[in-house]
């Protein structure tokens, strides 16, 4: 269904999640069954930035890829806008860990931003605006014709960002994007990526281990257990105002109280 | 540009070190044995002289480039369909794995039976030489296309079919190239083999041929061409490659100064 036929059906793009499973036989033993995530129940209004936070190995890039429609669900119900998930759509768009394995690299950074509406079948010139349009927001712009492996790890996720954005997503789905950079690149990346949601208002899933992250971005952060059959155990909504200041006591409370859940 | 100067006067030295313990060879047992360099290069000369050696290579050649190509064209599309559907990877796995493991020589009488004493079956040789290869090797790109970029698209609305064509070819180019690459070896072994056994003409047809009149330099100067042949065209496929397909990563070995 095609995204403005979504928000018909709906009038929103919010993500509704009620009693979700993902699961898979027991190899061992029959007739024994294994949860990756057991009973996940959580609701995302549209425009919301929403952080899924939790140790690895506890089933957040499952469930994200279960919205994003790459992995199928076992039990429960995943709706986007009332209109059950069972396929990628292009309401949605995902901004993946390895911008090395999703990239194209025998595209330009501009042929890999246009490559959506390439396939849309949008006119050349057309796609020359767009792609212009967004390899500014995401401060790509002098780098159009240069490909991707001439690139640091913290472009390339621009690149992925820009390549997401110019098919005009309602939802961005995005798995641990800033996982991999160092340290100051992440600290840049992070305020960019947020003041461009700011100004754009999609809704973004973003999934993360690390707290500070969270607090940096999300207004509201999901604690995912551990697993297996991890669910959410706790959201936290985060009040502070924009740009937000990682310096000031209230932060600091919250990153401690956070913190709690993750110290046994 | 020093380690350049220095890497050609190695190369040099190498190539007049061989020179000389060939010739030293040579001396000790006798150019009926081993001819040596001289008698090697007036044996090239006799069969220049009358057009025999340039005739033999653009035949041997003009085979090895007509079936290799059309075993690379053949053999690419069916290894994609081979990688992307699994239900047809289930049985077609173990009969190229049968298959790849009878070389191309073992079929020569068959294919003589089959398609004719003249050009067909040395063509179909050369086919045959090339076609599991390239088909294990483009099998294998499509296989290690990462799931993510396909995953990628899929959400950037590509169907099926866009995936296959902006994706998967382009992502299993540097294996598809280094498969038509190692062919083109196999394929000149398969076409000496041939010509030894059915031809009238060809290198393979030259090397076998001296044994009548025992001119053990004749076979030399078949050797020789063999190697300079492979050489030649591998270095022209691998400029090729780099040259024009570059954007999907294909790097072959050759002179780059890294």
């Amino acid at each position: 269904m095609s995204q403005t036929a979504r928000a018909a059906a709906s009038g929103t793009n919010a993500i509704t999640i009620e009693r979700l499973n993902k699961s898979y036989a027991a190899p061992a033993k029959k007739g024994e069954v294994h949860y990756i995530i057991q009973d996940v129940d959580l609701t995302i209004k549209g425009g919301e930035f929403f952080v899924l936070l939790g140790p690895s190995g506890c089933g957040k890039s499952t469930l994200l890829n279960m919205i994003a429609g790459f992995v199928s669900k076992s039990g429960g119900k995943l709706q986007i806008g009332n209109v059950d998930v069972d396929k990628p759509g292009a309401d949605r768009a995902v901004v993946f860990q390895q911008a090395d394995s999703s990239l194209f690299p025998w595209l330009t950074v501009r042929q890999n931003v246009e490559f959506g509406l390439k396939m849309k079948g949008m006119p050349k010139a057309q796609r020359g605006v767009v792609s212009e349009k967004y390899i500014k927001m995401v401060g790509l712009a002098g780098h159009e014709r240069k490909f991707p492996r001439e690139l640091s790890g913290g472009m390339k996720q621009r690149v992925q960002l820009a390549r997401v954005l110019a098919n005009d997503p309602a939802i961005l789905l995005m798995d641990e994007p800033f996982g991999a950079l160092d340290a100051m690149t992440r600290r840049t990346m992070q305020k960019e990526l947020s003041s461009i949601w700011r100004e754009t208002g999609k809704t973004v899933i973003f999934v993360t281990h690390d707290i500070q992250e969270a607090l940096l971005l999300g207004q509201r952060i999901g604690i995912m257990s551990a697993g297996p059959s991890s669910n959410i155990s706790h959201i936290y909504d985060v009040p502070f105002a924009y740009p937000r200041d990682i310096s000031s006591q209230e932060f600091h409370e919250l990153d401690r109280t956070i913190q709690a859940h993750f110290d046994h | 540009m020093n380690i350049l100067k220095s890497k050609w006067v190695t190369l040099l030295i190498l190539w007049a070190a061989g020179a000389v313990i060939w010739q030293t060879a040579a001396l000790a047992y006798g150019p009926e044995i081993i001819p040596g360099p001289a008698d090697t290069f007036r044996g090239a000369k006799e069969l220049l002289s009358d057009g025999s050696l340039v005739r033999y290579i653009g035949i041997s050649f003009y085979r090895v480039f007509i079936g290799w190509a059309l075993g690379s064209l053949i053999a690419i599309p069916i290894g994609l369909i081979i990688g992307k559907v699994s239900a047809i990877r289930v049985f077609a796995e173990p009969f190229l794995n049968f298959i790849r493991f009878i070389p191309p020589i073992a079929f020569i009488t068959l294919f003589l039976v089959w398609f004719g004493i003249g050009e067909q079956s040395k063509i179909a040789l050369i086919l045959y030489a090339t076609l599991f290869i390239v088909i294990m090797n483009t099998l294998t790109g499509v296989l290690a296309v990462e799931e993510d970029k396909i995953r990628a698209a899929r959400s950037m609305g590509a169907s099926e079919w866009q995936i296959l064509l902006h994706v998967v070819i382009p992502a299993t180019t540097p294996y598809i190239f280094t498969g038509i690459r190692l062919a083109m070896g196999t394929s000149y072994m398969a076409i000496i083999g041939a010509e030894m056994i059915a031809a009238n003409e060809g290198v393979g047809f030259l090397i076998w041929n001296s044994r009548l009149f025992f001119r053990t330099d004749w076979i030399f100067v078949g050797l020789i061409s063999l190697g300079l042949m492979g050489f030649v065209t591998d270095r022209l496929v691998g400029l090729l490659g780099r040259r024009l397909l570059f954007r999907y990563g294909v790097i072959s070995s050759g002179p780059i100064r890294r």
